[in-house]
């Protein structure tokens, strides 16, 4: 009985392994997400210092990007030159959801650095965030135009990712 | 040529890495002193190919040798020198060479410093040691070759992120990487134990200073990288509890619970099993922590070295690591039966229970780190978790730990007298109760929680000065005396008191973070923000050119009530290779709080928005790490850990734990 003690750390350390070894034959920069191909979460957020906000109502009908981003958060800044891009470029709609921050600080943020998004929903306590599964800042959705979920990027968007993935599935997006 | 040369040194390293692993091994079973000697040569060896790889790479970077792939995509010919020699360790692969260069260091230090361990004992740590690297050798060899060629060569390089060009994380990752690695040293001897079969308090005096020094590292490592997010990222944030930093704080509850039940086990002989599980979870953390932020299995702020390929060589190597020892753990632990018997209230209890709330701490902040990844792979609800379900979990488990810190040395070993002790203390929680009360009446506005954790701070603080008092009978003997037992007072009891106060001044700069304040406004040049009794004058702001950026630079004039105190330089600063602007805040410390200013945008029209924060204490939190650390040193310098003196007890109490 006493030995089984011992074998405790093994058991839990090839459990832990185990779901290392499944998530890593996924492509780690699609985080598995039970969102794919989901309604997106109804959600209605209040807008940065008096501008409009953003609710999940308004958009229907089309593609858009939503990108969560925070003032506090690093790699949002070295994504934030190619947001401006697709901003620009993009024929979809970029919006933002401002993720467990202070309005004025991503205010200031997006003075600081331009902003690139259509409108902007500050969610201060994480609510929206949660229903999503954001797991950090930056990640990035692509809704299609029945308002599901098509693409989840975690982490800062990569001019590959863009090329890649992101612009083409827009674009076949909205064709249909 | 001399980066081919490089490439060959590794090559080689990889090869007297496999030999270490093996010939000792085979040696010690035989009982051949020739063979079991082979490994501290090999060791030795591996350091000095090491060396030469990284100062091969490091010569690349300095000449800005773009035919190197990954000189290419991280430097730039224009980057000050300080950042192209920091520059070698900033990336993915470059950071690879240092951590085997520090792991080789470690193995070349065993060698050295180890010659009056028992001969099989050496032999085997270093083969195991030798394990290691050869797992990593081949993993640099055969995933991130530092040293691939490009074929043409690039004009100049893509460069550097801008964040990551700064003193502080250029200095940073080294001391997280002595500390990382320095744990391994501890793995193997919990490792050659285990194959041994033989745990007795001469291996705990042996494997303790490897474990301090490794912790030492890690405190100073983690405080930089705090430190870092300060003033980088222009909140005034230093801690997140972001994958990364958690990835780095795990392996420091685990060996700061290490580095104290290995006294039990030195001391007293007993919690053996229980210090070698810890010994291998400790380095098996640092590993997962080396593997989550490289592979992608987590992606966050910090992961900048995504690559799924070198995810699965990392997790083989993992599971070989982690798993092997695990296994030869259930096999052998059950026949490392501890001898000595102690009562619940003791210092012996006491231990246990700084190990038992820091190894739950550990295990909060793991599942707090992979718990939303676990759900999420299973296709369950989504979970975010941050600062709310860390505050409630770690932190009311981490009370309890602090309320005990100044009790632990004043319980005597096998049965302490907690009434005793208690009133020892007395005048530590009158002091502590004294500081909360004057807190209350006195500063506005009230924090009740922050109140009580300064007044913990003041509770572990003048508990851990109450204990060094009583050891040289302060008041108590004639002053001649007090000073003489000052003098004569072991080194590793100043490691305790200090690294206690260490935690003390930490704890106070963490609670007195409730009272900061903070000014925002858009200021015309000439115009002044006055926050706790400050005066800023914003008088100029000027574009400067620096080496690889232009900076807008504003000259901010601080007084208080008319009395100059300072002239403070913020900056924005626009990075022209990436088309990336960073803020450069300025920080003006007087060691009781910080003022920081941020120059953000202007308006284009003169005036310009000034985020001015005035941090009562903020700087207590590293400068308290950095009291932990001296401790760890002081400690460290102890002379019954000196060669000589270590030899010879350890001989005598090996002979003596062989009697019984």
């Amino acid at each position: 009985m006493r030995r089984l003690i011992y074998l405790l750390p093994i058991a839990a350390f090839m459990a832990l392994a185990g779901y290392f070894v499944v998530s890593l034959s996924r492509d780690p920069s699609v985080l598995p997400s039970a969102m794919i191909n989901q309604p997106t979460p109804a959600f209605a957020l209040a807008g940065l210092e008096g501008q409009p906000g953003l609710a999940r109502d308004e958009f229907q009908g089309q593609v858009v990007l939503i990108n969560f981003f925070a003032s506090w958060c690093v790699p949002c800044r070295s994504e934030h030159p190619l947001l401006m891009r697709l901003a620009a470029e993009l024929k979809a709609p970029v919006y933002g959801i401002d993720y467990k921050d202070k309005p004025e600080d991503a205010a200031r943020f997006l003075s600081e650095l331009g902003n690139p998004y259509g409108r902007i929903g500050a969610d201060r306590d994480g609510r929206v965030g949660i229903d999503f599964g954001v797991y950090g800042v930056p990640e990035t959705y692509v809704i299609d135009k029945s308002g599901r979920i098509r693409l989840r990027h975690v982490g800062p968007l990569t001019p590959a990712d863009v090329t890649r993935e992101l612009a083409p599935l827009v674009k076949e997006l909205q064709k249909s | 040529m001399i980066a081919e040369l490089g490439h060959f040194a590794l090559a080689l390293a990889l090869v007297l890495a496999i030999v270490q692993s093996v010939v000792p091994l085979y040696g010690a079973s035989r009982g051949e002193p020739a063979l079991m000697a082979l490994g501290g040569s090999t060791a030795i060896g591996q350091f000095a190919l090491v060396a030469l790889a990284f100062v091969a790479l490091a010569h690349a970077y300095v000449t800005s040798d773009f035919s190197l792939a990954t000189v290419a995509e991280n430097s730039h010919s224009s980057k000050p020198l300080l950042y192209k020699i920091t520059g070698v360790w900033s990336n993915h692969e470059g950071s690879m060479v240092l951590w085997v260069l520090i792991l080789t260091l470690f193995g070349a230090a065993v060698a050295w410093f180890g010659t009056g361990l028992p001969p099989d004992l050496r032999a085997r740590v270093l083969a195991v040691q030798g394990m290691i690297g050869a797992g990593f050798f081949a993993f640099i060899l055969f995933t991130s070759n530092p040293f691939l060629r490009l074929e043409p060569a690039p004009l100049d390089g893509r460069g550097m992120n801008p964040i990551l060009q700064d003193l502080g994380l250029a200095i940073h990752p080294p001391f997280l990487y002595l500390g990382y690695v320095g744990f391994s040293v501890s793995f193997c001897f919990a490792v050659a134990a285990l194959i041994e079969g033989r745990v007795d308090a001469a291996w705990a005096r042996w494997v303790r200073p490897w474990t301090l020094a490794a912790w030492c590292a890690l405190t100073i490592g983690i405080a930089l990288g705090s430190w870092w997010a300060y003033y980088t990222l222009g909140w005034g944030g230093w801690w997140y509890w972001d994958p990364v930093e958690n990835a780095s704080f795990m392996p420091w509850l685990l060996g700061t619970a290490l580095l104290h039940s290995a006294i039990v086990v030195e001391k007293r002989d007993a919690l053996k099993t229980w210090t070698i599980l810890l010994a291998i979870v400790t380095f098996a953390l640092s590993l997962i922590g080396t593997f989550l932020v490289r592979s992608g299995v987590l992606t966050s702020v910090h992961a900048f070295a995504i690559d799924p390929a070198r995810g699965a060589f990392i997790l083989l190597l993992l599971i070989v690591a982690i798993g092997g020892p695990l296994i030869l753990y259930a096999i052998r632990a059950p026949s490392l039966q501890g001898g000595g018997l102690f009562a619940p209230i003791s210092r012996e209890g006491a231990l246990v229970l700084n190990n038992l709330l820091l190894t739950t701490g550990a295990a909060t902040v793991f599942i707090g780190t992979l718990y939303p990844l676990f759900l999420d792979g299973m296709g369950g609800d989504k979970v975010s978790v941050g600062f709310p379900f860390f505050n409630r979990t770690f932190v009311p488990l981490m009370v309890p730990l602090l309320i005990a810190i100044p009790f632990g040395p004043l319980l005597g070993w096998k049965r302490g007298d907690l009434l005793a002790a208690s009133q020892r203390l007395i005048f530590a929680a009158g002091a502590a109760i004294g500081l909360v009360l004057a807190v209350l009446l006195l500063v506005k506005p009230a924090a009740v929680l922050a109140t009580l954790g300064l007044g913990l701070a003041a509770w572990i603080g003048t508990g851990s000065l109450v204990e060094w008092s009583e050891r040289v009978q302060l008041f108590r003997a004639p002053l001649k005396d007090t000073l003489a037992r000052a003098r004569h007072l072991p080194r590793a009891a100043y490691g305790v008191t200090l690294a206690h106060l260490g935690v003390a001044v930490t704890v106070a700069g963490i609670a007195a973070s409730a009272w900061e304040s903070e000014r925002i406004e858009l200021v015309h040049p000439g115009d002044s923000v006055s926050i706790a009794g400050y005066d800023l004058r914003l008088d100029k702001v000027e574009s400067v050119p620096g080496p690889n950026y232009t900076a807008d630079r504003g000259t901010v004039t601080v007084t208080r009530q008319g009395a100059p105190v300072a002239v403070m330089h913020p900056e924005k600063r626009f990075f022209t290779v990436q088309q990336m602007p960073t803020t450069f805040t300025a920080i003006n410390t007087d060691l009781l709080s910080d003022l920081y200013v941020v120059l953000a945008d202007g308006d284009g029209k003169g005036a310009w928005t000034l985020r001015v924060y005035q941090k009562p204490l903020v700087p207590w939190i590293w400068l308290g790490c950095g009291v932990m650390a001296l401790g760890g040193l002081a400690s460290l310098s102890d002379r019954r850990w000196r060669v000589g003196a270590a030899v010879r007890r350890g001989r005598a109490a090996a002979g003596a734990a062989a009697d019984d």
